[in-house]
């Protein structure tokens, strides 16, 4: 069964744990952008959906930093976070266990990964999950990227692995959804923190809809951080599900700069 | 330096109660374990965040640090701020 949904989101915790702070406008056109991928995700009629994002600190540390870690388990806690922090009610959110590791096991063929059976969901995670499966019923497969501790998986291997995932679920029997979630540019937690550099996030998002490969890969790390912030390294998601859908039209749900959120909302799916 | 075990002490106090706990009851105790040097020590001791932040401490291991020691938000990134200006200086 190919590939039966995939999308890219931005999961800062502002979306949740400070969403009245946007404005009206601004929360009308993003949570409505949501809406519209929740109705995508449900017309697909999904068994699964494997979702890519960054660690922060929530699951490894500079002891042990894979750079990408398939969750194999029966079960996830979370959010990490407090809940008046997110405002997020602690939960556990199912695992499709068996095909973690049958994608795990394909994808191994051509990356090297490693994989967990303790993967602790935080806002990257639950923030869309909270939005898009409200009543946590839909089996994951979290993939947790290094997108934060240098140094950190080449913008091209992340493409590499996009594309190897792809092979991976379409040899499975199950519908499967793809979800990336972070970026775009932001700067969380430092003196910078609300600043956006939109046309940088527009010009990635172009470049992501249009799988342009050597365009999406071409940034090095120093003008990532210059440009899109210590939180835009995060753009590596975005860049596994542009792999992972290469041929296919996208389109933009929502971009619409919200500098409470810290971030630009942008919501993109792709017609696979 | 010792920037490593500065963020792992950070990381520690951040995923795990017990080391809250010693570090509210036993800092001095605590503190020794780690290999830091005694600005690093003092920083902790005092809970001096924008110091951490100027030595190199990631800011994501920083901020839940910063609102465990009662630190409002405006005040973590003014207390960066300073002493991001402070070091320029």
């Amino acid at each position: 069964m190919p590939l039966a949904f995939a999308a890219a989101a931005v999961h800062a915790p502002g979306i949740t744990g400070r969403r009245e702070t946007a404005t009206e406008q601004q929360r009308a056109v993003f949570f409505e952008a949501y809406e519209r991928l929740r109705a995508c995700l449900e017309a697909a009629r999904l068994d699964a959906l494997v979702i890519v994002s960054a660690e922060h600190f929530t699951n490894f540390f500079m002891d042990n930093m894979p750079a990408f870690c398939f969750g194999l388990a029966e079960d996830y806690p979370g959010p990490a976070e407090d809940e008046p922090f997110l405002k997020i009610a602690k939960t556990r959110v199912p695992g499709a266990a068996r095909l973690a590791r049958a994608l795990a096991t394909a994808v191994s063929e051509e990356a090297d990964i490693a994989h967990s059976q303790e993967i602790v969901l935080d806002h990257g995670f639950m923030v869309p999950l909270h939005l898009l499966t409200p009543r946590m019923e839909l089996p994951i497969v979290p993939i947790v990227v290094n997108c934060l501790a240098a140094p950190r998986p080449a913008l091209k291997r992340c493409y590499a692995l996009g594309r190897a995932l792809r092979r991976a679920v379409d040899a499975r029997p199950e519908r499967i959804g793809l979800l990336a979630a972070g970026g775009l540019s932001h700067w969380p937690a430092v003196p910078e923190s609300g600043k956006l550099n939109v046309e940088w996030d527009r010009a990635f998002l172009e470049d992501f809809l249009a799988h342009r490969r050597d365009a999406l890969t071409r940034y090095s790390e120093d003008e990532i951080e210059r440009d899109a912030g210590p939180g835009g390294h995060e753009v590596r998601a975005w860049i596994v599900v542009s792999a992972a859908t290469e041929g296919a039209r996208g389109e933009t749900l929502c971009f619409e700069p919200i500098p409470a959120y810290a971030v630009t909302g942008a919501i993109a799916t792709m017609a696979v | 330096m010792s920037l490593y075990h500065v963020q792992k002490l950070l990381y520690h106090l951040n995923k795990d109660a017990a080391t809250r706990a010693r570090f509210n009851s036993e800092r001095t105790a605590l503190l020794a374990e780690y290999a830091l040097t005694d600005e690093e020590r003092r920083a902790f001791a005092e809970a001096d965040v924008g110091s951490l932040y100027t030595m190199g401490a990631h800011p994501l291991l920083l901020a839940p640090f910063a609102g465990r020691s009662g630190l409002k938000w405006p005040d973590y990134l003014a207390a960066l701020k300073r002493a991001r200006d402070r070091g320029a200086a």
